[in-house]
């Protein structure tokens, strides 16, 4: 069964994604195919925001293993170290193990160094796991934190390794419905409220299109010092999946 | 089996103990995230090259402020086209290798001539890399172009791809640029161009290039080494786009028309 690159989105017509050549096509479905048996995936919405001192980071708590939905209660917004945390999509396994790597790297990080780890240096930490073994992964994160020398950011490492700080970032497969939304509402410096806002109001409408997508939303709200957790029911969002 | 840190993992490619999983694995390993042209060209001072700033994932125009032109010492440019991960990896490596030769060299002051690796060298390098990267069926998936002076004080200009290929020139084009741009560089061409000169016609080109390919960006970067001032590389910036001219304007759907488009 091959092992393709092809991202997570469902749909095999996605003009978006790279079309390659898919091996066996007959029994699989689209979701399953690029799935070891019994594998789930995080079919996904997630995404960062920086404000002015910190970042929110959001996600749904839909995974699905094909068209079942395996946990609808997860969350996909991890921890790697006090100001630091990690959004995840893709292959559940990978990114679970993919976590585990970098929380027990960074911690080490800062045992020897005696000194919070920046962002930046577990974004690229993560950035080489996945570069190093592209071939067996299917990972996409979102890293976004906090840390005293470069304040709030966000650094998004897609399928294949590549590392890039970002003004913002969405991902997962839910994320290409939210790609004009917030083109046209992201703003620079934006408020915490703002932000978190804008990060319920934008996974709302990415859970309401994405059938990879749903249940509730889970933000963090990461600054110097503090870390807000929060959630919205899933009959409390903001735009609830049966539209208008 | 484990996660790698080490580039264990990639340059060596050993069977998976899981047959299912090799046989099937992609060897070549499709791009993901990818830019596109780069073009570069000689000048009266020194060399210049160009690229946008635009990074795609397959058709979609994800990362629209990526830096695809990078200085790896104080004398060489590199720009590179293809996979952005493979990328990142090339000019990491050139880094690395950089600042372990000014560490180890007899003296670390920069200006001393020949201390640093010159561009030339730099080719050559990336040749030996991709070339035996391309041997273990396992290629840095990218186009590069490396721009800066010889050791001999010329200005260099050479293009290497992920097989290894290598070619040096006074104007080289990548990607769809090799198809646009070259015969546009072709003509206005001079070996005493002025500094204005050279980048009017890479902007010239950048522009056609916006026109006409579909995974290009109007948001470009300039870079360029000369001898009195090394290595520079502009920020990105718009470039201006022409919608005028009457085909634009005259509508061809009418009921009346031949159905042209």
């Amino acid at each position: 069964m091959a092992l393709n690159f092809r991202s997570h989105h469902p749909h095999p017509h996605h003009a978006h994604t790279p079309d390659y050549n898919y091996g066996s096509l007959s029994q699989k479905s689209a979701e399953t195919r690029n799935l070891k048996p019994g594998e789930v995936s995080t079919g996904t919405t997630i995404m960062a925001i920086p404000f002015e001192g910190g970042v929110v980071l959001g996600a749904d708590s839909r995974v699905s293993t094909g068209t079942y939905v395996a946990n609808r209660v997860s969350d996909k917004i991890a921890q790697l170290h006090d100001q630091i945390w990690c959004c995840r999509s893709g292959s559940a396994a990978d990114t679970q193990a993919l976590t585990d790597y970098v929380r027990h790297y960074l911690a080490q990080l800062a045992m020897e160094t005696d000194r919070q780890p920046t962002v930046k240096q577990a974004a690229h930490l993560m950035k080489r796991l996945i570069y190093e073994n592209k071939d067996h992964l299917m990972a996409g994160v979102i890293i976004g934190g906090w840390d005293p020398i470069h304040g709030g950011s966000v650094y998004n490492i897609p399928l294949g390794g590549t590392c890039i700080k970002m003004p913002f970032a969405i991902g997962g497969s839910g994320s290409t419905y939210i790609y004009g939304l917030m083109d046209s509402e992201y703003k620079v410096g934006m408020s915490k409220e703002e932000a978190k806002t804008l990060v319920k109001k934008a996974i709302s409408h990415a859970m309401a299109r994405d059938g990879s997508s749903g249940g509730i939303i889970r933000t963090v709200a990461v600054e110097e010092g503090s870390t807000e957790r929060d959630y919205i029911p899933g009959d409390k969002l903001p735009y609830g999946p049966a539209g208008w | 089996m484990s996660l790698s840190l080490t580039s264990g993992g990639t340059s060596a490619r050993q069977p998976s103990s899981i047959s299912a999983l090799s046989a099937a694995t992609e060897r070549t390993r499709r791009p993901m995230v990818t830019g596109t042209s780069v073009l570069g060209i000689r000048y009266a001072d020194g060399v210049m090259i160009a690229a946008d700033t635009l990074c795609s994932y397959g058709s979609m125009a994800k990362y629209k402020d990526a830096r695809r032109l990078v200085s790896v010492n104080a004398k060489t440019l590199v720009g590179g086209g293809g996979e952005y991960s493979d990328f990142q990896a090339v000019t990491e490596l050139l880094k690395r290798n950089a600042l372990e030769d000014r560490c180890t060299a007899d003296s670390l002051y920069a200006e001393e001539e020949g201390e640093e690796g010159c561009a030339r060298e730099v080719w050559n390098y990336l040749r030996v890399v991709m070339y035996n990267r391309r041997n273990k069926m396992n290629p840095l998936w990218n186009d590069l172009v490396v721009a800066g002076f010889s050791s001999g004080g010329d200005p260099f200009l050479g293009y290497v791809d992920k097989i290894g290929t290598t070619y040096e020139d006074t104007f080289i084009a990548t990607g769809f640029g090799s198809y646009l741009a070259l015969p546009l560089m072709r003509e206005k061409y001079r070996p005493d161009l002025e500094e204005g000169e050279a980048r009017a016609l890479l902007e010239d080109c950048m522009r056609v290039l916006f026109y006409r390919d579909c995974r290009a960006l109007n948001k470009i970067q300039i870079a360029k080494v000369t001898k009195e001032d090394g290595v520079l590389i502009s920020d990105p910036y718009e470039i201006e786009t022409d919608w005028s001219s009457a085909g634009f304007m005259t509508p061809k759907g009418e009921l009346d028309g031949d159905g042209g488009w």
